[in-house]
C-alpha cells in the first residue's frame, strides 16, 4: 500500500484553457527561437541525432546552440511515463504519482548550508526578579553529518513527511567532494525509511550510491521494482542553458532508468522575465527541453516536471520564496504539468525570514495552503526551510508537520450524501424535542473517528506564547523514539564495498 | 451474581451508556444493558441501594474524572457519564427517600429573567446530577418570582443561578433580596455562575458560592454541603 498523501478533490487552478495553450505555444516557439545553449556536448549530440538543429557557438567555453523542433518534444512527452513510482526502504512508504491525479506528497528539502540550533535561556525581569521568562534564541551554524542524521531521524517520525530530500548540506572537515555523496546517502537512508531523493555532488559516485541502494533492497532487479532512491538534477540554468556537469549526471541517471526530477529554478526579474507570462513560458520551455533529453537518452525514464520558479526580492535580488507571486508561479506550473500528464515536483513552505516565528508562519502557511490546493504530486521544501532556502531548522519542521495536518484536514472532501443527510435530519428532529436542546451526546461517536480536527497542538496556557517551546519538546520526544536502521549484515556489506563512508556512521560499530 | 451488576453499573457509567442502545466508548456495546437497565436489574435483585450509588455510580464517576484529568476523556464523554448517573439517580430517588439513606440534596437551577443563554446552565445541571444531586431545572428566562416560589415549595438545599449578560446579572441580586424579604434566604445555599459573573460579584450580592465552570460548580456545592467552603 503506497502512502496516501493528500488527494485534492478539485485542484485550484489559475489558468484558463486558453492561457495554458498560450504558454505551451510560447514555450515551443522559445525552443526553436532562440532555442537553448548547451554547455554539454553529449546532450547537444543526442538532440542533434534526433533532428534538433545544433550549431557550435564560438568562444572560450565550448557550447552549442540547440533548436528543438516541436515534434521532438511532443514525442518525448508521449514517452514520459504518466505514473511514477518512488520506492522506499519500508514499502509502506512507497509513493505512487500519477500525472493526472492531484495527489500531493509532502517532501523535505533542500540542502541548505546552515543549520539553525535553538535554545531557551531564562530571562529575569529587571525590576522584579521573581518574574522569569524563557525566550527562544536561534544560532546558525554550518551543517554536519550528525545534523543530517538527526533531521532524517525526526522526519521519519513526522507523520506528514512523505519523502525525504536531505535538508542540510554536510560540511564536516572529513567530508570531501569525493566522499560527500556516499555519506549523505548513507546518513539519510540509515535514519529514514521513506523515499530518498538527492542531487549528486560527483558523477563518479553515482555507481557507488546506486550500489548502496541495491545492497539495501537486495539487488539490481529489486531496485528497479522498488527504486528507494531518485535524483534531482538542476540541468537547466536559466535562462535556457544546459549546464555541463549536471547535464552529464542527468544523462547517466536516465541511462540507469532511475527516477529523476528535471528541475529548473528561474528567478522572475533576474534570470526570467519579471512578469508571469514571461517566466511561465520560459520555465515550461526549460523543463520540456530537459524532459525531452531524458526521453531521448532512455525512452520511458520516469521523470518529474521539476518546477522551482521564484520571484526576486527587490532589496537583495535574492530568491523570494515568501513572495505571493512565487506561489502563483508554482500553482501555474502544477497546472502545466497536469496538462502534460507528468507528475509535478513543486515548492512551498520556504520563508524569507531567518527564524521561526510570526513572519515565518505566515509566509510558509500562505504558500503551503495555496500550492497544496493546486495539487502538485511532489511538494518539496515543505519542512523547516528559512531565510530564502539557506537555513534549515528542525524545530520549524516539527511545526510545519502540525500545520500540514491542518491543511490535510481542510482538503478533505465534504461528506454530504443521502444517508448522511438522513442521519442528520433524524438527529435534528430528536434533539429539538428534548428539554435541553443540545446535540452534545452526538459528538461522542465522531469524537475519536478522526472526523473532528484537533486543537492546535502547541497551544500554551495563559498569556504567553509557548508554541516554540512546546514544539521543541515534541522534537526531543521524536528524537528519543528509535528509528529502524539498515540491518547489521547489510551495513557491514555497505561499509565493505563502498569506500568513503565515515566509520562513525556505523551504528553497530558504535555500539560495540 | 449480584456483585456483577454493581460492577457492570460502574463499567457502564465509565462508558457513558444510559440505555442498551448507546454506543459508549468501546466497540460492540450496543444491545448490552446500559445504566438504566442495570439499575432496574439491581433493584429487582434487591441489591443494597447504598452499593448501587457508592460503588456503582460514584465509583464509575471517579474513574471518569481521572480519565478526564489525564486527557483521555473529553467534555462530551464526561457529560455522557454524568447523564447516565443522573438518570440512575432519578430511578433511585423514590427508594432513596424510603430507605432513609441520606441523599446529597436537591438543587434548583435557572437562568434568570431576560436571559436566554442556557448551554452553560444545562452543562452545570448534568454534572451536578452526575455528582448525585437531585436537580430541578426551571429553564431559562425565568421570572424572579417563579424562582422564589420554587424555593418556597421545594425547599431545596441549593439554588443555582446562571446569567450570561451584564444586563441580567442584576437579576441574581433581585432573587436573593426577595428571598430575604420572604424569610427564605437562610434555608438555601445560593451559588451563581455565567461568563460575566465573578467571585467578587458573587460576594457583593450576598451569594454563598461561585463556579467558573461546571466542575467548579460541583466542587463549590460539595464544599458548601460539607461546610468547608471557607
Ligand atoms: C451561545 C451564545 C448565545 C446563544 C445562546 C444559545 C443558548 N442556547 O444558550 C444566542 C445566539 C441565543 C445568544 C444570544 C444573545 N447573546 Co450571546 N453569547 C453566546 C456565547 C457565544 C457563548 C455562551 C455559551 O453558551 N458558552 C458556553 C458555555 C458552556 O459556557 P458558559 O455559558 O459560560 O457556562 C459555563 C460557566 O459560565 C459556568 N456557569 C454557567 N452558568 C452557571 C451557573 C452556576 C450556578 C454556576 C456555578 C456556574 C455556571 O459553567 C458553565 C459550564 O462550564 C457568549 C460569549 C461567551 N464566550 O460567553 C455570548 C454572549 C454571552 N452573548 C452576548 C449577547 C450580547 C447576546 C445577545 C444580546 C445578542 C443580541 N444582540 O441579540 C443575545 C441575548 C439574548 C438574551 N436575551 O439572552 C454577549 C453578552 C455581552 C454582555 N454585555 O454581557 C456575549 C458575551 C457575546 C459578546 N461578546 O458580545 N448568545
Amino acid at each position: 500500500m503506497p502512502r496516501a498523501g493528500i488527494l485534492v478533490d478539485r485542484p485550484y487552478e489559475r489558468l484558463t484553457k486558453e492561457q495554458v495553450e498560450l504558454i505551451h505555444q510560447a514555450s515551443m516557439e522559445i525552443l526553436t527561437a532562440p532555442g537553448l545553449i548547451s554547455f554539454n556536448e553529449e546532450a547537444a549530440n543526442i538532440l542533434h541525432s534526433h533532428g534538433a538543429a545544433v550549431e557550435s557557438i564560438p568562444g572560450d567555453r565550448r557550447s552549442w546552440q540547440v533548436k528543438i523542433p516541436e515534434q521532438l518534444i511532443l514525442n518525448a512527452l508521449d514517452n514520459a511515463p504518466r505514473t511514477v513510482k518512488l520506492g522506499a526502504r519500508n514499502p509502506d512508504n512507497t509513493l505512487i504519482m500519477q500525472g493526472d491525479e492531484p495527489r500531493v506528497y509532502l517532501i523535505t528539502g533542500s540542502e541548505t548550508n546552515i543549520w539553525l540550533d535553538v535554545e531557551f535561556p531564562t530571562y529575569v525581569h529587571k525590576s522584579d526578579a521573581s518574574r522569569e521568562i524563557r525566550v527562544p534564541e536561534f544560532k546558525p551554524r554550518r551543517g554536519t553529518v550528525e545534523d543530517l542524521c538527526q533531521s532524517a531521524h525526526v522526519c521519519e517520525h513526522l507523520e506528514m513527511v512523505d519523502g525525504y530530500i536531505r535538508t542540510v548540506n554536510i560540511q564536516d572537515r572529513e567530508i570531501t567532494e569525493e566522499n560527500k555523496d556516499v555519506n549523505k546517502f548513507f546518513a539519510s537512508l540509515n535514519n529514514n525509511t521513506k523515499h530518498f531523493m538527492s542531487g549528486l555532488t560527483s558523477l563518479k559516485q553515482l555507481d557507488n550510491v546506486v550500489r548502496m541502494a541495491e545492497l539495501i533492497v537486495g539487488g539490481k532487479k529489486a531496485l528497479e521494482e522498488n527504486p528507494i532512491i531518485s535524483f534531482i538534477t538542476c540541468l537547466v540554468k536559466s535562462p535556457l542553458q544546459f549546464v555541463d556537469d549536471t547535464t552529464a549526471t542527468f544523462i547517466e541517471v536516465c541511462r540507469r532508468g532511475l527516477p529523476v526530477a528535471v528541475s529548473s529554478s528561474p528567478q522572475a526579474g533576474t534570470t526570467a522575465p519579471i512578469k508571469e507570462a514571461g517566466i511561465m513560458a520560459q520555465i515550461n520551455a526549460e523543463l520540456l527541453a530537459g524532459i525531452t533529453l531524458g526521453q531521448l537518452v532512455k525512452p520511458g525514464t520516469p521523470v518529474l516536471y521539476g518546477s522551482v520558479p521564484v520571484r526576486a526580492r527587490m532589496d537583495t535580488l535574492g530568491d523570494s520564496y515568501g513572495s505571493v507571486e512565487t506561489s502563483q508561479y508554482n500553482i501555474d506550473c502544477a497546472q502545466m504539468a497536469r496538462f502534460y500528464g507528468i507528475p509535478n515536483y513543486s515548492t512551498s513552505g520556504v520563508s524569507d525570514t531567518k527564524i521561526p516565528g510570526q513572519q515565518s508562519s505566515i509566509e510558509r502557511l500562505f504558500s503551503d495552503i495555496v500550492v497544496a490546493m493546486s495539487g502538485p504530486q511532489y511538494l518539496h521544501c515543505a519542512f523547516g526551510l528559512l531565510d530564502c532556502n539557506s537555513v534549515f531548522c528542525l524545530l520549524q519542521a516539527v511545526l510545519d508537520d502540525a500545520h500540514f495536518k491542518m491543511i490535510k484536514f481542510f482538503l478533505r472532501q465534504p461528506r454530504i450524501d443521502q444517508p448522511e443527510m438522513e442521519a442528520a435530519l433524524k438527529q435534528i428532529r430528536a434533539v429539538v424535542t428534548t428539554p435541553q436542546k443540545l446535540y452534545i451526546s452526538y459528538i461522542r461517536p465522531v469524537l475519536r473517528s478522526g472526523e473532528i480536527s484537533g486543537i492546535y497542538p502547541f497551544e500554551g496556557s495563559g498569556e504567553t506564547d509557548d508554541v516554540l517551546e512546546l514544539a521543541y519538546e515534541q522534537m526531543k520526544d521524536l528524537l528519543a523514539r528509535p528509528v529502524e536502521h539498515i540491518d547489521r549484515e547489510t551495513t557491514a556489506r555497505i561499509f565493505e564495498e563502498i569506500p568513503g563512508i565515515l566509520p562513525r556512521l556505523n551504528v553497530y560499530e558504535r555500539e560495540s | 451474581m449480584p456483585e456483577d451488576i454493581i460492577g457492570l453499573i460502574r463499567e457502564n457509567v465509565i462508558q457513558g451508556r444510559i440505555t442498551k442502545d448507546d454506543e459508549g466508548m468501546d466497540e460492540g456495546m450496543v444491545g448490552k444493558p446500559g445504566v438504566t437497565e442495570l439499575v432496574e436489574q439491581a433493584l429487582a435483585s434487591d441489591l443494597p441501594i447504598q452499593d448501587i450509588v457508592t460503588k456503582g455510580l460514584s465509583g464509575g464517576m471517579e474513574v471518569v474524572g481521572q480519565k478526564f484529568e489525564a486527557g483521555e476523556y473529553f467534555i462530551p464523554d464526561m457529560l455522557a457519564s454524568a447523564e447516565a448517573v443522573g438518570v440512575a439517580m432519578e430511578i433511585l430517588q423514590p427508594r432513596l427517600a424510603r430507605s432513609g439513606i441520606k441523599t446529597k440534596g436537591t438543587i434548583i437551577v435557572a437562568t434568570v429573567k431576560d436571559d436566554l443563554h442556557d448551554i452553560g446552565k444545562n452543562i452545570v445541571s448534568i454534572l451536578l446530577r452526575g455528582a448525585g444531586y437531585a436537580v430541578k431545572d426551571l429553564g431559562h428566562n425565568i421570572d424572579t418570582q417563579v424562582i422564589v416560589d420554587a424555593v418556597r415549595e421545594e425547599r431545596p438545599q441549593f439554588l443555582g443561578l446562571s446569567a450570561l449578560l451584564t444586563s441580567t446579572m442584576a437579576r441574581m441580586a433581585d432573587v436573593i433580596q426577595i428571598l430575604e424579604e420572604n424569610g427564605l434566604r437562610d434555608q438555601v445555599k445560593i451559588i451563581v455562575g455565567g461568563a460575566p459573573v465573578s467571585e467578587e460579584f458573587a460576594k457583593s450580592i450576598g451569594a454563598d458560592g461561585y463556579g467558573a465552570d461546571g466542575f467548579q460548580a460541583v466542587a463549590v456545592v460539595e464544599a458548601l454541603a460539607s461546610g468547608t467552603e471557607n
